[in-house]
Order: C-alpha cells, then sequence, then structure tokens
C-alpha cells in the first residue's frame, strides 16, 4: 500500500488525461465513448477514495501522498503534488461529480460526443492539478489548462449566445490570471523556486527581498485571478452568461469545481502566502462578499430564467465562503470550506435537475412551467431535496457550513455576521418561490401535463447527490476532521501576526 | 608573414566551421543546374528532394561542427560555438518544415520550383552565416544574402498583384533598412577602428565611450529592427505576409528573424555597444502594444498573423533589455518556440488557402473543427502556443521572457506588467480563430478541403509535437541555450 501512497496522486490527476489520449484514437462510435467515459470517471472515483480512506488527520501541517521530482531544472520547476485536508476534499468532490456529469450528459449529448467526453476528461484532469499541485508554476499551467476544456465545452455545446459566453468567460480568467503569473513570476525572481512551502517559509522568516514593499501587490495580483473564479461581486459578471449558454455537465462542473478553485486559491495562497495582507485587507473583501450574498440572492430572486436563478445563487453561496475565508477565524474558515462542498453537491445537483427539464421542455423560463409536481413526482421530490439542501436545511449539508461561517463572521464583527445571517433568509426565500412556482400550483401550459418523470440514467446521476447532501448534513465530522487541522496550521501565522499587533 | 598565410591559405578546419553554409550553396546550386536537365513536369518533386537533401546534408555538417572542436575561423570573421550551433539547428530544421510543406504547394499553384527551392537554400545559407559571423562586415554581407533571397521568395506568386507588391515593397523597405544597418557599421567602425565584435567590445569599454558609438547602435538597431519586424519599423509587416506565398511566410517570419536576433545578441552582449537599453525599452512596448492591437480588427488570417509577430518581436526584445545570463537563453529559448508554432501555423494557412491563396479569411476556418478534427486540433495547439497557455512552447518563452526581466539587476517591473497586460490582449484575436474553427458554421457554402499530403502532415505533427515538447520539457532546449550565455560574454 505504500506504494501506492506515493503514486496515488500522480495517478489521480492523470488518469482522466489518460483516458482522452484514449479516446483521440479510438473510432467514432458514440455508444461505446460513453462507456468508456464513465468507467474512466468511476474508476479515477474510486481511485480518489485511497486518498480519502489513507489521509491522516492527525498530520498536521504537511502535505500527505506527496510526490517531487525535478520536472525542468532551470527555471527550478518541480513536478510536486500533495493534499492536505483543504484540497483532499475538492479533489472528492471532483471526482464525485464527473461520473455524474458523464451520466447526465448520456442522451443530452448527441453531438460531436466523442469531443465532449475528451474535453470532460481534460478538465478534469486540470482541476485535479489545481487542487494538488504544490509548486506554483505547476498550479499555474493546471489553472490555466481547465480554462480551455471549459470555454469549448461551453462553446460548443452551450445553447444560443454561447460563443458570447465562452468568450466572455475566457478573457476573464485569462485577463484575471496573468496578474497571478505576473505575482508568481516576482515570487520566483526573489525566491528562485516555485515551492509552495519553500516561498512560505521564505516569506515567513522575511528573507525574501523587497518583500514588504511589493506585498500589497503581490496579494492583489493572486487576489484579483481568484476574485474572478470565485465569482466576488463586481467581478462576477461573466458567470450568469457562462451558466446559462452552458450544456449541463458543464454548468455543473463550473458551479461544483471550477468556482472552488477560486475559494481554494484564496485560503491556499492569499492567505497562506500574505497572511499579514489577508489581515489588512480582510474587511473590504468581507463587505464585497456581504454586498455578494446579498446582491446576488436579491437578483436570484427575480431571475425569470431557471438556470440564471441558480447561478445568481451561487454567486450568493460564494460569497458566504469568501466571508468565510476572510474573517480568518477557525470556524469561519472551517466553514467557508465546507459550504464549498455543499454547494458543490448540492448545486451541482440543480443544474443536473435544470437540465434534465431542458431536455423535456428546451427552456429555462420559470414561468412556462408550473404544477409540475404530478407529472413528475420523482423528479418533484429530488428538486425539493437538494432546493431545501441549497437552502441550509439543518441535518443537509448546506446548513453546517453556513452555520459555522456566519459563526466566524459573528467573531470577527458582529455587524457582518447579522448581515451575513440574512443570506439564510433569502436563499430560502427565492428558492422555495422558484420551487412553488414550478411544481405547485396549476398547470396552465399543456406541454407540461405529459412530461416524463426522471428516467433511470437521470436518476442515477442524481441520486447520488442527494446521498452525499444527507450524509455530509447528519455526519459532516466526516469531512470537518480533515478540515479542521489544515485550515488551523494555515491560519496559526495570521493569528501570529494579529498577536504581534495586539502585543505592540 | 604566417598571418598572411592563413589569410591566403585557411586551414582546412576553417572549411568545416562554414561547412553547413557550404553544404546549402552548393546544393541551391545544383538545383539550378539539375533544373534545365529534368522534365518540367516531374521537376517540381524531384528538385523539391533535393533541396530537402540538402537541408538534411547541411543538418549533419551542423552535427559534424557540433562534435569538434569550437572555435574561430578565418581571421576571426567567423565563429562556431554553441550559440552559433543552436542557431543553425533551429533556422535548418525551420528550412527543412518550409521545403517538406512547400511540396504541395508548389503544385496547386503552378509554380516553377527550381529557383524556389534555391533561393530557400541560399537564404538558409545567408541566415545560417549570419548566426555565426563576428565580424560586422561579414554579417552585413551574410544579411544581404539572406534578405536578397526573401524579397524574391516574397514575390514568388507572380501573378498574383498581391504578391508582386510584397515582393517590391519588401524590397524596397528593406534596402533602406539595410543601408541604415550599413551606415551603424561604418560609424562604429569610425569610432573604434574596429570591425570584429570582441575587439569592438574591447575598444568601447576602456577609457571614454565615444559618442560616435549610440549613432551607431541606433542605426545598426534600424536595419535589425525592420527585420524581425519590431516597431516602429513594422509597417511592412502586414502588407508583405499578406501577399508573400504563405509557406514563404512560415518561412520568413522565423528564419530570417531568428538569425537577426542572433545577430542582435551579438551586437548588444558581445559587442555590447552603448545605449540600447532604452532603445529596446521603447521597441518592445511599441511592437507589442501595436502588434497586438492591430491584430485585433484584422480578419485575414494571414495578416492577423503578421500583426501576432510584431507582437511576439516584442516580448522577445524584453529579454534584450535584461542581464545577459538570464537575456541570452530566454531570446534564444524564444526564437525556437516561435518557429515551432509559427511554422506549423503556416503549412495549415497555405494548406487550407488552397490555390491561388483564396481562401486566407479567418470566417473560412467555420466548422473546421467538425470538417477536420486532426488540422483543427494542431492549429488550436499552435495559436494555443501563440497565446501563451502551459504546456506549449509559447508560455514557456514568454514565462522566461519576464523572469529574465525581473531577474535583472534593475527590474523590469514595468515592461513585464506591460508585456503580461499585452499577452492578456493578445489571447483574445487568437481564441477568436478557434472559436470560429469549433462553434461558429460555415455561412453559405463551406469552403473545399483536400486531403492533407505526407508532406504537410508531417510538418503539422513535428510542429506540433516541438511545440509540446518545449512546453512540457523544455529543460534540455534551455541548458543548452544557457550553456551558450558564455560563448558571447566572456
Amino acid at each position: 500500500m505504500t506504494a501506492l501512497n506515493t503514486t496515488i496522486l500522480t495517478l489521480v490527476t492523470f488518469v482522466p488525461l489518460l483516458g482522452a489520449l484514449i479516446l483521440m484514437a479510438v473510432p467514432n462510435r458514440d455508444r461505446d465513448i460513453r462507456w468508456f467515459a464513465l468507467i474512466v470517471t468511476l474508476f479515477e472515483f474510486v481511485l480518489s477514495l485511497h486518498l480519502a480512506v489513507r489521509f491522516r488527520a492527525e498530520n498536521v501541517g504537511v502535505f500527505q501522498f506527496e510526490i517531487n521530482h525535478q520536472w525542468i531544472t532551470s527555471p527550478n520547476i518541480h513536478f510536486h503534488l500533495g493534499v492536505d485536508g483543504i484540497s483532499l476534499w475538492l479533489v472528492l468532490l471532483t471526482t464525485f461529480l464527473t461520473p455524474l456529469c458523464v451520466l447526465i450528459s448520456w442522451n443530452s449529448i448527441h453531438e460531436r460526443v466523442k469531443e465532449f467526453f475528451i474535453l470532460l476528461l481534460i478538465l478534469e484532469t486540470a482541476m485535479i492539478g489545481v487542487f494538488v499541485a504544490l509548486d506554483l508554476f505547476l498550479f499555474y499551467a493546471f489553472w490555466e489548462a481547465t480554462l480551455i476544456p471549459m470555454a469549448l465545452l461551453i462553446g460548443i455545446y452551450g445553447h444560443e449566445r454561447r460563443i458570447y459566453a465562452a468568450v466572455k468567460f475566457f478573457l476573464f480568467t485569462m485577463v484575471a490570471s496573468m496578474f497571478m503569473l505576473a505575482g508568481i513570476i516576482w515570487l520566483y525572481a526573489k525566491t528562485g523556486s516555485f515551492d509552495f512551502a519553500t516561498i512560505q517559509q521564505a516569506i515567513q522568516a522575511g528573507s525574501v527581498p523587497g518583500f514588504a514593499a511589493a506585498a500589497p501587490w503581490l496579494f492583489l495580483g493572486f487576489f484579483v485571478a481568484f476574485a474572478v473564479k470565485v465569482p466576488l461581486f463586481p467581478l462576477h459578471t461573466w458567470l450568469p452568461d457562462a451558466h446559462v449558454e452552458a450544456p449541463t455537465a458543464g454548468s455543473v462542473l463550473l458551479a461544483g469545481v471550477l468556482l472552488k478553485m477560486g475559494t481554494y486559491g484564496l485560503i491556499r495562497f492569499n492567505v497562506g502566502l500574505f497572511p499579514e495582507q489577508a489581515r489588512r485587507n480582510a474587511p473590504w473583501i468581507m463587505v464585497l462578499a456581504l454586498i455578494g450574498i446579498v446582491y446576488g440572492a436579491l437578483v436570484a430572486l427575480v431571475q425569470p430564467n431557471l438556470k440564471k436563478l441558480i447561478a445568481y445563487s451561487s454567486v450568493s453561496h460564494l460569497g458566504v465562503v469568501v466571508l468565510g475565508i476572510f474573517s480568518l477565524t477557525q470556524s469561519g474558515m472551517d466553514g467557508a470550506m465546507f459550504v464549498n462542498l455543499a454547494h458543490g453537491v448540492s448545486t451541482g445537483a440543480l443544474f443536473m435537475l435544470a437540465g434534465i427539464l431542458h431536455e423535456r421542455r428546451h427552456t429555462y423560463e420559470i414561468s412556462e412551467f408550473g404544477g409540475l409536481a404530478t407529472p413528475m413526482p420523482t423528479y418533484a421530490t429530488l428538486f425539493l431535496f437538494m432546493t431545501l439542501s441549497s437552502v441550509g436545511l439543518p441535518l443537509l449539508n448546506g446548513f453546517i457550513g453556513e452555520f459555522l461561517a456566519f459563526y466566524g463572521a459573528f467573531q470577527s464583527r458582529a455587524l457582518f455576521g447579522l448581515i451575513a445571517t440574512t443570506a439564510v433568509i433569502w436563499s430560502a426565500w427565492y428558492l422555495l418561490w422558484l420551487y412553488q412556482r414550478t411544481f405547485f400550483g396549476v398547470n396552465k401550459n399543456p406541454k407540461n401535463a405529459s412530461l416524463h418523470d426522471m428516467y433511470p440514467l437521470e436518476k442515477f446521476a442524481v441520486l447520488p447527490t442527494a446521498v452525499a447532501a444527507l450524509i455530509m448534513g447528519v455526519a459532516p465530522i466526516l469531512w470537518l476532521k480533515a478540515i479542521d487541522p489544515a485550515v488551523h496550521s494555515i491560519l496559526h501565522p495570521v493569528a501570529q501576526f494579529s498577536a504581534r499587533v495586539v502585543g505592540q | 608573414m604566417t598571418g598572411l598565410m592563413a589569410i591566403l591559405a585557411p586551414p582546412s578546419v576553417d572549411y568545416v566551421r562554414i561547412l553547413p553554409e557550404l553544404v546549402l550553396s552548393i546544393f541551391g546550386m545544383l538545383i539550378m543546374v539539375l533544373d534545365p536537365l529534368i522534365d518540367e513536369f516531374k521537376a517540381a518533386k524531384t528538385l523539391g528532394i533535393v533541396a530537402l537533401v540538402g537541408a538534411l546534408a547541411s543538418l549533419g555538417a551542423v552535427y559534424v561542427q557540433a562534435g569538434s572542436p569550437s572555435g574561430e575561423a578565418f581571421s576571426h570573421m567567423v565563429r562556431v560555438d554553441n550559440f552559433s550551433i543552436f542557431f543553425h539547428t533551429v533556422i535548418l530544421i525551420i528550412v527543412l518544415l518550409s521545403i517538406l510543406s512547400s511540396f504541395e504547394y508548389m503544385e496547386q499553384q503552378g509554380i516553377r520550383a527550381a529557383e524556389y527551392y534555391a533561393l530557400i537554400l541560399l537564404g538558409a545559407a545567408g541566415m545560417c552565416l549570419m548566426t555565426s559571423a563576428t565580424e560586422l562586415v561579414l554579417i552585413f554581407i551574410a544579411l544581404e544574402i539572406s534578405s536578397i533571397s526573401t524579397y524574391i521568395l516574397a514575390g514568388f506568386l507572380r501573378r498574383d498583384p498581391r504578391s508582386s507588391e510584397a515582393s517590391l515593397k519588401y524590397f524596397l523597405l528593406g534596402s533602406f533598412a539595410t543601408a541604415f544597418f550599413l551606415y551603424g557599421v561604418a560609424l562604429i567602425f569610425g569610432a573604434t577602428g574596429h570591425t570584429t565584435l570582441t575587439d569592438i567590445s574591447a575598444r568601447l569599454h576602456v577609457g571614454y565611450m565615444p559618442p560616435l558609438a549610440y549613432v551607431a547602435m541606433a542605426m545598426i538597431f534600424v536595419g535589425l529592427g525592420f527585420k524581425v519586424a519590431a516597431a516602429p519599423f513594422h509597417v511592412w509587416t502586414p502588407d508583405v505576409y499578406e501577399g508573400a506565398p504563405s509557406p514563404v511566410v512560415g518561412l520568413m517570419s522565423t528564419a530570417p528573424k531568428a538569425a537577426t536576433f542572433a545577430v542582435l545578441l551579438r551586437v548588444i552582449f558581445e559587442a555590447r555597444l552603448p545605449g540600447s537599453f532604452w532603445i529596446i525599452w521603447f521597441a518592445a512596448v511599441l511592437s507589442m502594444t501595436l502588434g497586438n492591437l492591430g491584430a485585433i480588427r484584422q480578419n485575414n488570417i494571414k495578416r492577423l498573423l503578421a500583426y501576432s509577430s510584431i507582437a511576439h518581436a516584442g516580448y522577445l526584445l524584453v529579454a534584450f533589455a535584461s542581464l545577459p545570463e538570464f537575456g541570452i537563453p530566454s531570446a534564444m529559448f524564444y526564437t525556437a518556440a516561435y518557429a515551432a508554432m509559427n511554422v506549423g501555423a503556416f503549412a495549415i494557412i497555405s494548406h487550407i488557402g488552397n490555390a491561388g491563396e483564396r481562401y486566407t479569411s479567418v470566417d473560412d476556418y467555420a466548422g473546421l473543427g467538425r470538417r477536420s478534427p486532426f488540422m483543427a486540433a494542431i492549429l488550436t495547439v499552435f495559436l494555443l502556443s501563440l497565446i501563451g497557455i502551459p504546456a506549449t512552447g509559447g508560455f514557456f518563452a514568454k514565462f522566461y521572457v519576464f523572469s529574465a526581466a525581473l531577474h535583472s539587476t534593475t527590474p523590469l517591473v514595468g515592461l513585464t506588467i506591460i508585456g503580461v497586460i499585452n499577452s492578456a490582449v493578445g489571447s483574445y484575436y487568437y481564441l477568436r480563430v478557434i472559436v470560429v474553427m469549433y462553434m461558429k458554421e460555415p455561412q453559405g457554402e463551406a469552403i473545399p478541403l483536400k486531403p492533407l499530403s505526407v508532406g504537410v502532415s508531417a510538418v503539422l505533427v513535428l510542429s506540433a509535437v516541438t511545440t509540446l515538447y518545449l512546453g512540457i520539457l523544455p529543460s534540455s532546449v534551455l541548458t543548452y541555450a544557457h550553456n551558450s550565455v558564455h560563448n558571447l560574454i566572456p
């Protein structure tokens, strides 16, 4: 088993890519290709379970399953992978959602099937790479690598305004990440290393020349790149377009994983590398997060488009995550990490459900629906379940994370906590109102009366998320066990710094 | 007496030092001799193969050079070292790929092939000589050999007025620029009494700096800046690239550029001409900005890549403003990476262009992703590399240049930021091509697509593999480039 421990991360990262390469070579038979993609992604999920099982939560402050090889000698770039309690679950979230994406795309993608699954698999490798890379260069490479498959998925398989959405998505992220690249190059020029731990130590030891003057700009460079991805108000405008136009699988991965790359980056790099700057900039970032929470919710409230509504609800939920992170408290960050995962599961599910409806009616307009509970009982039940989990009903996955995040916000500043807590009211309002309009009431449109309930394939795709939502809600400790110590070690330098400030 | 003897009858090892150039010239002449002896209808293929063999043989000669000890020849006029071998290899591989991609093109456009291939080989001899020459007059001669061949090659589509325009424009402006270069050489000779780079360097850095040297640097930069299409000497580029035959554009946007950058490296870092910093700084900023802004509005893919090549010249120039130990290897790597992606891109463009280069608008590429997944995927690799996406050579090249800039004693933060913003702007127009290929369907009738010939496929696969290789495993090339730094600076 130890041999597997040292290679597992490489395997987990590159198995999907290998699958994509094999797909390129096989003949164009859609059915076989779908099966192959499913098998690869399921195998990948099983592989990644090894990480969860063998992860030792008690090993605090170190990366596990580490692999570190020299990749390029000059500049000094390493193939350095590893996970801690923060990235571990994000990797699993990715491997969990991807097979579901394959299932949900089984029948909805019927043109250029091969390319679709190739892109999906490449995307999976890139996303996992982002979470496990511990070399800044490698991280950046994976970060950028997620862009192209996603832009292509939106642009080729999306709806009417797909090209606009794809280009907007690409340019927003690309331009923002350039600032991060400049920051990474600066750090390399001063420390001679891309290694996360080495740079972190160098910064903590104060041995980086010119760091004091550059730190605000470095923080900002990284922050912009991640804030666009999260997306934090006011950089969120690409998200509704991308979501509405993306194919279902694209939306699921976009909301489920790609946005989490942003929050992951904020924790790992903005807080991890620049604790002092994080402390200093926390107030205005928290204000932006609060605006995002309230603004996202209000806009979601008035959306006539189902998918856009869920997209804006993401803006609101991710605001909670950022708020939790920059509360810079133990519970706030724990909560942020947990909301990350919960949002991935429940919003991923909601997007799948929205996609199922679109399959039948080819529209996302809420006004087109009504009384769907009668023709589609299973669908209505699952939708309700996921809605409640997204609203934050206790014993489902949304509750515990939000609770912790709000608690952290209160600790940091009571007023912030107070405003943030309204998020619960907002999300209950727009989601339950959506539910009411869609599933209850009289069925005005005769087309809705004969809608087929969920097909087995669709059930296979959505049910796992419901199960996950339930387990996460009942036993959050399974996840928090690993998250909590990792957050603690990230917060340690921040706490040290604030202690210094207080002591002065 | 012995010195005179050495000039009159140079030792045989001297000939090894110019072996690649000799081989190229011999094969170039051979093609012209063979031309009237072969049946006109078979000529294109046969002569192409002869040219291919010539380029390969020359590459073999470079290999021989790499195996034998490096050193000078012909009284300090030529020096073979890691630096020259690197550029020889790059240039010869470009030439090889250009010849390969010309096979199909020649047949399709119905051009007489003899002069075409001969000129490519002779021009290549000039380019190769540029990278190993260490004496300004010889550099000038080599520059002229390379330039004159490219002037003619640009006008090879005789029946197409755009091609003739390209040739004439290129020739007139080019001669003007070379005159500037020659003037700069004369001034340097006036200021220092030397034309050998090391002597110039030695003379310039004892005692006071002759003011003439500053003027000379500016003049020389005008000449070389024109050749690499750096702003503000770039105005010829779009028209010439649009009119010239596509395989020739693939060649002339990479090989002579690589050679000229080699000369510029020698002039700035070996001869250490003064005052280069701000000249380079402004030229880099102008080139990046004008190139990228110009490209945004282009709808002809050749013009688009012309502006993109201006922008890339700008990125490359950033390396020249950095310290030599970082600037030289990054510039060398950049030329190699840029060559790989650009030659490949133009091979596709010339294939899709069809007879008379009819289909060169970006819109003609609509639906390519569905109609020819292979070509679309490969072109995507090149475009991503031009954008600078990780795992491609283009990313690494840019990355390395910018980190060289930040490594300088006075970090070029401003220049780096301008460069980074520019590459973000640049991503837009390359992306547009990808968008058109994959996400749009042709309006009206789709353009005819011919099956790929073996030659073009080989070029595509080779350049794509090189692009990815340079992006994933750049170490070996980087190390080699690093090792050639001390060839230029003591």
